[in-house]
Formats: C-alpha cells, sequence, structure tokens
C-alpha cells in the first residue's frame, strides 16, 4: 500500500477522501464538519484554559462562576515565575542539553549511516543487525545499570549524566540509511573516480541532497530531548541541574495553590514545543512518520 | 577502505556499546545479585531475585496495574485517533487549524500536561468539576480516588498523545486511492459500506502499526502516573516500571530492582509477540 508523504499530508494535496455530491445541500457532512469543530474545541480547551488562567491575578483565578476571559488582564504571574523559580535557570539546561543532544545525535548517526549504507566493512552487518535487537530493548529497563555507570563516572547531576544515554537514537540510523541507499549508486561512484574522501562525500554530496531529512530529523530530535522526562528525572536530583519538565514539577510545592503562576510555568514550558511545531508543521509531521515507520 | 568507514562508525558504536549493549548486559547480570544501588559490592545469588518476583504480590499488582493502564488506554487512543483522522481529511480550508488543535497537546511535556490536568480536575477550583457536580452531584477528587484515578490518568495519556494516533492514519487514509471509493459510490454503497469494505481493510496496515506502537508505549507507562497519583492512592496505580523506580531509589535494591527492570523487558516482549502474530492474521480477509 502506498502512503501519502508528510508534504501532502498537510499541504492537502493528497488524493480527497471525498464523497460529497453535487447540487444538493450535504447535510450530512455539514453535521459531520459542525461536530469536528465542536471537538477540535474541546480538544484545544484545556490549553486555552492554562492560558486564560495563567493571565489573571491569583484571586480571580478561583472565581466562581469562571470567568471565561482574563479581565482584569495581568502579566503578574509570569514576572512571579520567572524571577522567583528557578525557570531561567531549567531553560537554559534544556537548551543547552537539546542542543547538544539533537547536534551529536544528528552527526553521529549519519555518519554511522553512511558507512551502513555505501561502505563495506567487517562487522558491518552485526552492527546493523544489533541496532535492529536493539530496539526490542526497552531503554527504562536499564536504568539501573545506567545510572549505577553515571555514578561511577561521577556524572549524576551533570550535563553529561543527562545527555549520553540520550545520544542513542538508533532509528535516526536507519531512517538515514534508507535515504543514503535511495541516492543513485553512480555519485558515489564518480565521486570516489573524483578522488574525494568518504568524509568529503558525505559531506558535500550526501547531506546537500539529504537536507530535507535531516532538518525533519534534527527538530524532531530536539523536541524529544526538550520533552524527555525519565532519564533526567533520574539522573537529577538537585534543582539547578533540572531541565524544564523535570523542573517545573517543583512549583507546584513551591508556590502552593497558586495556579495563575503554575499555569504560567506551564505556558512558558511548553511554548518553544508548541512554536516549533508551528514554525515547521512539515518537517515534524516528516520527522514523527519516519520514526514511526512510516517514510515520509 | 575500512579505515574510513570505521572512523565514520566508531563515534556512535563507541557510545552505543558504553550507554546501551553494556547496561544491557549488566542488568541481567545484576538481576542475579543482590547489590545495592550505589556503594558497589554485592554477591551473586542466583534465581533468588526471580523467585522473590514471583511471588512478590507488590509485583504482581504493579503488572496487574499496568495491564489495566492498557486495556483502558491501547484501544481507545487508536479508535479515537482513526476517527479524529476520518474526521479531518474531509476538511478543506479549515483542515489544518483542525488538525493542530487535535495534534498540539503531543508536543507538550509530560508534566505541562499533568500541571495543566490538576488544575483543571481540581476538586475545588477545577472548571471540569461543573460536569462531575452535574452527573454525580458532587465534585469528585479523582486523582485521588481509587475508581478514579486510573481511568482519569488514561483519559488525560488519550487527550495528549491521541494527535500521533491520528497524523498515521491521515498519512494511510491518504495513501487509499479515490478510485476505490469512486468505483464503491457507483455500486451505490453507503457511507457506511465504504468505510466498512474499502476504508477498514485497505487501512489495516496502518491500524496493526498504531496498536503495536500503542501497546509497547503504555506498557512502559510511568511518567503520567507517577506525576498525577503518584501511585496513589492506597498504592492502587502504582505501575511496574514504578514499582522497579521504587525499588531501585527508595529501598536501594540495585539487583532487586533490576530484575524487574528484566521481567518489564520480558512482558513487553512477549506481549508484542502475541500481538503481532494476533494482528498480521486480523486484517487479511
Amino acid at each position: 500500500m502506498s502512503q501519502a508523504t508528510a508534504q501532502e499530508v498537510l499541504r492537502g494535496t493528497a488524493p480527497q477522501v471525498d464523497t460529497r455530491r453535487r447540487g444538493r445541500p450535504n447535510v450530512p457532512g455539514i453535521v459531520g464538519t459542525i461536530f469536528t469543530l465542536i471537538m477540535a474545541a474541546v480538544w484545544i480547551f484545556p490549553l486555552y484554559w492554562a492560558v486564560v488562567t495563567s493571565l489573571k491575578r491569583e484571586n480571580d483565578v478561583l472565581a466562581n462562576p469562571p470567568n471565561w476571559l482574563p479581565i482584569p488582564l495581568t502579566f503578574n504571574a509570569y514576572s512571579a515565575v520567572l524571577t522567583e523559580s528557578g525557570l531561567l535557570r531549567w531553560y537554559w539546561n534544556s537548551v543547552l542539553t537539546g542542543v547538544i543532544i539533537t547536534f551529536v545525535v544528528v552527526l553521529l548517526c549519519m555518519m554511522c549511516a553512511y558507512a551502513i549504507s555505501q561502505l563495506s566493512f567487517p562487522g558491518k552487518n552485526l552492527l546493523f543487525w544489533t541496532l535492529l535487537a536493539g530496539f526490542m530493548i526497552p531503554g527504562q529497563a536499564l536504568t539501573v545499570p545506567q545510572f549505577i555507570l553515571m555514578n561511577d563516572l561521577n556524572a549524576v547531576n551533570t550535563y553529561a549524566g543527562i545527555i549520553l544515554p540520550q545520544l542513542i537514537a538508533p532509528a535516526v540510523i536507519i531512517i538515514y540509511k534508507q535515504f543514503f541507499d535511495a541516492v543513485p549508486g553512480e555519485l558515489h561512484d564518480a565521486a570516489v573516480i573524483d578522488g574525494a574522501g568518504e568524509g568529503r562525500i558525505l559531506f558535500n554530496i550526501f547531506l546537500p541532497i539529504n537536507w530535507g531529512i535531516t532538518w525533519a530529523l534534527a527538530i524532531v530530535t530536539f523536541i524529544g530531548a526538550w520533552n524527555a522526562f525519565f532519564w533526567p528525572f533520574i539522573i537529577t536530583s538537585s534543582e539547578s541541574m533540572m531541565t524544564i519538565p523535570v523542573g517545573i514539577t517543583q512549583v507546584n510545592d513551591a508556590f502552593g495553590v497558586q495556579y495563575a503562576r503554575t499555569m504560567a510555568v506551564a505556558v512558558l514550558a511548553g511554548l518553544p514545543v508548541v512554536v516549533a511545531y508551528l514554525a515547521f508543521q512539515n518537517r515534524v509531521t516528516e520527522g514523527i512518520m519516519a520514526t514511526a515507520g512510516l517514510k515520509g | 577502505m575500512w579505515r574510513d568507514a570505521l572512523l565514520l562508525i566508531t563515534p556512535f558504536t563507541l557510545l552505543y556499546l558504553i550507554f546501551f549493549i553494556f547496561p544491557t548486559f549488566r542488568v541481567f547480570q545484576l538481576s542475579f545479585m543482590d547489590v545495592p544501588l550505589i556503594g558497589g559490592g554485592g554477591e551473586y545469588i542466583g534465581f533468588e531475585n526471580y523467585r522473590e518476583l514471583m511471588s512478590d504480590s507488590r509485583f504482581w499488582s504493579s503488572v496487574r496495574h499496568t495491564f489495566y493502564f492498557v486495556l483502558l488506554t491501547v484501544i481507545p487512543n487508536t479508535a479515537i485517533g482513526l476517527l479524529f483522522a476520518l474526521m479531518v481529511v474531509r476538511l478543506n480550508r479549515l483542515k489544518s487549524i483542525v488538525l493542530a488543535a487535535f495534534f498540539i497537546p503531543f508536543m507538550l511535556p509530560v508534566s505541562v500536561v499533568t500541571l495543566i490536568w490538576q488544575w483543571l480536575l481540581d476538586p475545588t477550583f477545577g472548571i471540569l468539576q461543573n460536569v462531575f457536580t452535574f452527573f454525580t452531584g458532587q465534585p469528585v477528587a479523582v486523582f485521588g480516588d481509587p475508581n478514579w484515578a486510573m481511568p482519569s490518568v488514561a483519559f488525560v495519556t488519550v487527550w495528549w498523545t491521541v494527535g500521533f494516533n491520528m497524523l498515521l492514519f491521515i498519512a494511510g487514509l491518504q495513501g487509499i486511492g479515490k478510485d476505490y471509493y469512486e468505483a464503491a459510490s457507483l455500486d451505490g454503497a453507503t457511507g457506511f459500506q465504504i468505510f466498512r469494505f474499502v476504508t477498514w481493510p485497505l487501512l489495516w496496515p496502518v491500524t496493526a502499526l498504531v496498536l503495536t506502537l500503542q501497546l509497547i508505549a503504555q506498557l512502559k507507562i510511568f511518567d503520567q502516573v507517577y506525576l498525577l497519583t503518584g501511585g496513589g492512592p492506597f498504592n492502587s496505580t502504582i505501575v511496574t516500571l514504578q514499582y522497579m523506580y521504587n525499588e531501585a531509589f527508595q529501598n536501594f535494591n540495585g539487583g532487586y530492582s533490576s530484575a524487574i527492570g528484566v521481567a518489564l523487558f520480558v512482558i513487553i516482549l512477549i506481549a508484542s509477540l502475541i500481538q503481532i502474530r494476533f494482528l498480521r492474521t486480523g486484517g487479511a480477509r
């Protein structure tokens, strides 16, 4: 069965499932559209309510009946959480670890996939099958030995501790391998005849051909690193080393039932990934579908 | 020419060996030991950890809670994902905005999701308590109620992750050729018949993929449950991964915790093998 590509899905240029008849008014269609819009509104309501709550005064948050709009509007909650919690520090930790993880994952996996796809070397099949077999092992089951290893390396509560296990992304290798396999073989042969080294062929020929999937994988890897909860939660116990998803679980204890502030924290923590999604919708979709096993 | 290849694979392979393959062997080794989480030492005790595990009622109840969560999420999340995909693909101008509304929650970190839902369902001030008051006459502290806790976490999980399933289904639906639908409507098939005899069988490979991904993901449940209920009330929502976490990081039993990790690995392996076998025969009709 052929799949629509990610771009087609989002641009709506893929074949439409169109069962409308022309001429008379399509009552079931209109009812369906209205139902769809209601469901979409229901689905997005929690986010609307989080934003509205974060823009209210702390006392107005608890008003009964609730006020559906943030009137009077205030940014007090935002200035409070930015100055009184560790939020900026967690932001910095998340940005730093996320950028390093993204860069290293994409670079190393690209190199490894290129070698598997284009070159021959001893142990190639062993490496490839080990990577595939690795998908069977849930990373969380390895928590104890990974933690002991990090403790032995003195990496608990450090950036290295957060980053290192997150650099293992065999899925990125498998995806790159598929894309490199699709590059015509003559390109590689011609470059070798011209005397180019493998490193140059990768970065000057294969990478430029595959910028699209590279951006998709980079964005998805960054969002994944930004959102990662379990491992950073295990490896960081001091507040100053926490990433955003781990750190913000602390603010409920700090602020108590100050829901305007809690929601301001939630909005600020979620904003970067939502903006990244809205800005790069096609790439995010492509990356997610590729990692799910559907070629994007 | 091996030299170039080795240079290219070495950085990743080293990381993979040190931080994945080595811990994989080590978790099995530790599971045969009585060893503290930190401080080293420890001694081999054979299958003692596994023997204890088999008769450990807290372990089995954590497995039951995990499967209860699987039951509450896998099929609803797949069905609603398919429903949303069917709703989205027929839209034209509104398509991208409706798609974003369903999908954006999936982009959020888990703790943002749980903070928002703790507020929405706050027993005293939560806006959704109006719904509970309407139906049951009083607010319900859902995450502190043994009957409501797990279904509520499952509900939040569906809200959070259904967009992912929807995306896969949209791709699947748009891969079905238009001719199938034209032929079906020329034959006078109704909307439901078209879905039943055209869409559903042709979509089955995607449905099977979604079900498989869902099952594996939900067996690894920890984050949302831990953040929303902490395993309570009265330990009624402690899932297997949380039991492993508690044993390691509260009781510092490195060996026993590793045995739970191995057990989780085996459970996931068996469950996915059974499901793959079942799904392979399920669609081709």
